[in-house]
């Protein structure tokens, strides 16, 4: 099998795993003119994008698409009739590096299903890093999946040459993980990710020190995960409930969420049904109103337990708290401000900055890179108030709905 | 009226230094004409450019933020850029902080074309494609690109960085970068023809695009807005985006109609790799099958269950309260700050601490996450009953003679019932199974006491408790 058809398979086989980020790392480059590849602390690049929407920043591949386990939500599971393949280690180094040299890529997102034993998968998986990092002196981005019950000493050596190591909890309660990998054992996993928080803890404190010994490097973008969605029967709620969890349990910088959409060859047991992307969409909205925003769960999401499909969850939290508007902009506090739909974490910046020199106006808004629209029933500008009935009106909310369209063919 | 002529597009310097005298001659904007050496020569412009005027005494400063945005606003493609960059500068002078106003429709201007030329870079870093000319060690890697802005000189040292190893041009209608392994120079632009047009791992890229894309999340739109179509015509995957998505649809339709295959050879596996190993004596049997416990709600948000640690035949067990968040991650208990508290204290009293079984009354930490933190809450008393058969099992595996309970949890769960520390604190008390049984604070009290004097004086009551125990501990192994 050539190199380009081994890449179909094991390109395919790890395109439902969601995360892409290349960000979030050290700053390294290769101007001392040893090796290849840089990056910059603040942002990684994304080089492409597929019709999906989702980036390519980052060459993601499976070492193999064989696997001992059988995870129904896994079109690499055992018991799949999908096409199988490996690369060899070399394959994987070249391929990085080729790819890099043209500029398609910011690095390698290696993952791996498990042949033979945890520890010699992780060992295949920690040699490509260790090859680029040693012999090819690659300063590009790494991801490494980890395997959570590899030995300890393989975890660290992986943290030495990765920029970020992850661990899939793949669903978002312990019930629904027995039930579609049976192999798969969540206390395992968590213990895992509890081990990895541990480790990048210590290298933080080791590197704020500045003891004379040098830091042991470990992951310096961190530790992420991904969740899929709408596999099982979960709701929002206790999704939201278990990001929140992993957030503050093991300081993940991410948690990906993954609308399960269908695999060829699948298993009876799940939805075959178009991927629930709307869904998902709002869960990272909703996951961004936890770190960024300072909601809490509870607050995020109603009674339903889940978060309303036609408006953002922000706005529906708006809708359910018309007692706290209409807002002030030119008085209001940060906090208050980061709670008005429509305003982003950018745009208070911006208010703030600006109210300590002069009066915001209506005709502001658009400077300030607010939607009118979204915005003006919650606030008070010098210029405008919103009339008292319009708020507390029930049909507010159809303000914000999108409009109906004609059914039509999809010319 | 002031015609000023600068060096070139990107001529920052010189478009400073005009601004700042005419400023300083308190020429006002509309007074001004701004032009660059051999741009399209403006409708009605002069035959000549006026000589810059002279700068007189006197200076003014305006904000680095100003600065910044005006390099950046600099290398928009605008040809009003520098009239009005002026503009706000003339401003500036008199009011400073107008810089901070975000709904000055000036500094919205200005900031917008900085974001502009800062987009446009960040995309001229995502969307170069370098095509290979030679061979391995003499190969030459060059790309071509069209940018929105005048950015190819800022844009060039990222690659520079990047591609130390490499040589490397990128050209581009309006300035071309080169790196020859050493230094970045630049030439006048150059048209499309004279770049490479393939490379022979393109079809290898296009192979791996099409792989890494779900037809069944098809979102064009999504795609769009952050890969205009404008940059398509020069990235080498572009050509078969079209294709990928009509056969989308058809590709999702069929996974969905598709009835799933019988599964692949229902093979036999090896045991479950992630499941532990059988216990080796009745503690580890113990500890095994805690790890399960699911007695009360507190497993679920947990990491894991942390079993009490040391000797099976320990003369003295230590009872804490709960795990906390280090002991929670690591699996062991007494690893965290408290943990080091009391085996400061131990040695102190003269407890051999490899002798002594540590456990908690409750093995699941209690929390409540607070963003990246977790803070640890007390344990409720159905949890304490919840979790009192494995202290109860591990007193029985152990056999002690002594058990140590540290704070008023602790006490609960090794009495059966609410116990107070103050009364009964420092002494030697009967178990009802004829075991003996001392009450002390929890390490962690210690840690939270703010007032040093009384952190002192409390930790050397914690000690002379721990000295009972001491006492108790020789005694045995003298008896041993």
């Amino acid at each position: 099998m050539d190199v380009q058809r081994k890449l179909e398979i094991l390109a395919d086989a790890a395109k439902y795993d969601a995360s892409c980020a290349s960000s979030g790392t050290e700053k390294r480059d290769s101007s001392d003119g040893k090796g290849m590849g840089s990056t910059a602390p603040g942002m990684g690049i994304c080089h492409s994008y597929a019709p999906d929407g989702r980036c390519i920043s980052l060459l993601k591949v499976l070492l193999t698409n064989a696997c001992n386990y059988d995870c129904l939500y896994c079109i690499n599971r055992a018991s799949s009739n999908v096409p199988r393949a490996r690369f060899t280690i070399d394959e994987v180094v070249k391929l990085t590096l080729d790819f890099y040299r043209r500029n398609y890529i910011e690095g390698l997102f290696l993952s791996s299903g498990i042949i033979r034993s945890p520890d010699y998968t992780m060992e295949q998986v920690v040699s490509v890093a260790r090859k680029l990092r040693e012999e090819h002196h690659f300063r590009g981005y790494i991801h490494l999946k980890t395997i959570p019950e590899a030995d300890d000493t393989l975890i660290t050596e992986a943290g030495k040459y990765a920029d970020r190591l992850s661990i899939n909890i793949e669903m978002p309660e312990a019930a629904s993980l027995q039930q579609f990998a049976p192999e798969k054992d969540v206390r395992a996993i968590r213990r895992a990710m509890g081990r990895l928080r541990l480790k990048l803890d210590e290298a933080e404190e080791d590197s704020s020190a500045k003891t004379k010994a040098r830091p042991q490097r470990f992951a310096p973008a961190g530790q992420s995960t991904q969740m899929i969605v709408g596999a099982d029967s979960a709701n929002d709620h206790t999704i939201l409930h278990t990001s929140a969890n992993l957030y503050g349990s093991y300081r993940m910088r991410r948690v990906y969420y993954s609308a399960f959409s269908p695999i060829p060859d699948a298993s009876r047991a799940l939805p075959l049904v178009q991927p629930p992307l709307l869904r998902e969409h709002r869960l990272y909205q909703a996951d961004w109103l936890m770190r960024f925003y300072g909601f809490d769960v509870a607050e995020i999401v109603d009674d339903s337990a889940m978060l309303p499909l036609d408006i953002d969850p922000k706005l529906a939290w708006a809708l359910r708290h018309r007692d706290r508007f209409p807002l002030d902009v030119n008085r209001a506090s940060r906090e208050e401000l980061l709670r008005v739909p429509g305003f982003g974490t950018k745009a208070v910046e911006r208010i703030i900055a600006t109210r300590r020199t002069t009066t915001i106006r209506l005709s502001d808004l658009a400077r300030l890179h607010v939607p009118r629209h979204k915005a003006l029933p919650f606030i008070i500008l010098s210029d405008h108030r919103p009339a008292p009935h319009r708020l507390d009106a029930a049909g507010l909310i159809e303000r914000f709905k999108p409009k109906a369209t004609q059914l039509g063919f999809g010319f | 009226m002031q015609y000023i002529t600068l060096d070139g597009e990107t001529d920052f310097d010189g478009w400073r230094k005009a601004a700042r005298s005419l400023v300083l001659h308190h020429v006002p904007p509309a007074d001004v004409t701004w032009a660059v050496q051999g741009g399209d020569p403006e409708l009605f412009a002069p035959p000549a450019p006026s000589p810059i005027l002279e700068v007189n005494e006197g200076t003014f400063n305006v904000s680095g933020k100003f600065v910044d945005l005006a390099k950046s606003a600099i290398l928009h493609r605008d040809r009003e850029r520098f009239a009005i960059l002026y503009r706000l500068l003339f401003r500036l002078k008199d009011h400073h902080d107008l810089i901070e106003v975000a709904t000055d429709p000036d500094v919205a201007l200005v900031t917008a074309m900085a974001r502009a030329v800062h987009r446009d870079e960040h995309k001229m870093h995502a969307f170069v494609r370098f095509r290979e000319i030679g061979r391995e060690r003499a190969a030459h890697y060059v790309a071509w690109f069209e940018p929105e802005h005048h950015i190819v000189e800022l844009a060039a040292p990222f690659f520079a960085r990047r591609f130390a190893d490499m040589p490397w041009s990128i050209l581009t209608p309006d300035l071309c970068a080169h790196w020859d392994g050493h230094a970045l120079s630049f030439t006048p632009g150059v048209s499309k023809s004279e770049a490479p047009s393939e490379d022979r791992l393109e079809e290898t890229w296009r192979s791996y695009y099409a792989s890494i894309f779900n037809p069944a999340r098809l979102k064009v739109k999504a795609m769009q807005t952050e890969m205009p179509k404008k940059y398509w015509r020069n990235l080498p995957e572009a050509s078969i985006i079209k294709p990928l998505i009509e056969d989308a649809e058809r590709m999702t339709g069929a996974m969905i109609a598709n009835a799933p295959t019988d599964p692949h050879k229902p093979q036999k596996r090896p045991e479950a790799p992630m499941t532990r190993k059988t216990a080796a004596n009745d503690l580890e049997a113990l500890r095994a099958e805690a790890a399960h416990c699911r007695a009360c709600p507190l497993y679920k948000d947990a990491t894991q269950t942390v079993f009490g640690e040391g000797p099976e035949n320990a003369t003295i067990m230590l009872v804490g309260e709960q795990p906390g968040d280090k002991e929670d991650l690591a699996g062991h208990p007494f690893v965290g700050p408290a943990g080091q508290m009391l085996d400061r204290a131990l040695a102190e009293a003269g407890v051999d601490r490899k002798k002594v079984y540590v456990t908690n009354a409750v093995k699941h930490f209690k929390f409540v996450p607070r963003g990246k933190i977790r803070l640890h809450q007390k344990p409720a008393t159905p949890e304490i009953k919840a979790c009192r058969q494995w202290y109860e099992r591990e007193v029985s595996a152990i056999q002690p003679e002594l058990i140590v309970a540290m704070g008023a949890t602790a006490a609960q769960s090794v009495f059966g019932k609410i116990t107070p520390i103050g009364k009964t604190r420092g002494r030697l008390l009967d178990l009802p199974d004829g075991r003996k049984a001392l009450v002390t604070v929890h390490p962690s009290y210690l840690l939270r006491l703010p007032d040093p004097e009384a952190k002192v004086m409390e930790y050397q009551r914690f000690v002379e408790d721990l000295k009972i125990a001491a006492a108790l501990q020789k005694k045995a192994s003298r008896a041993a």
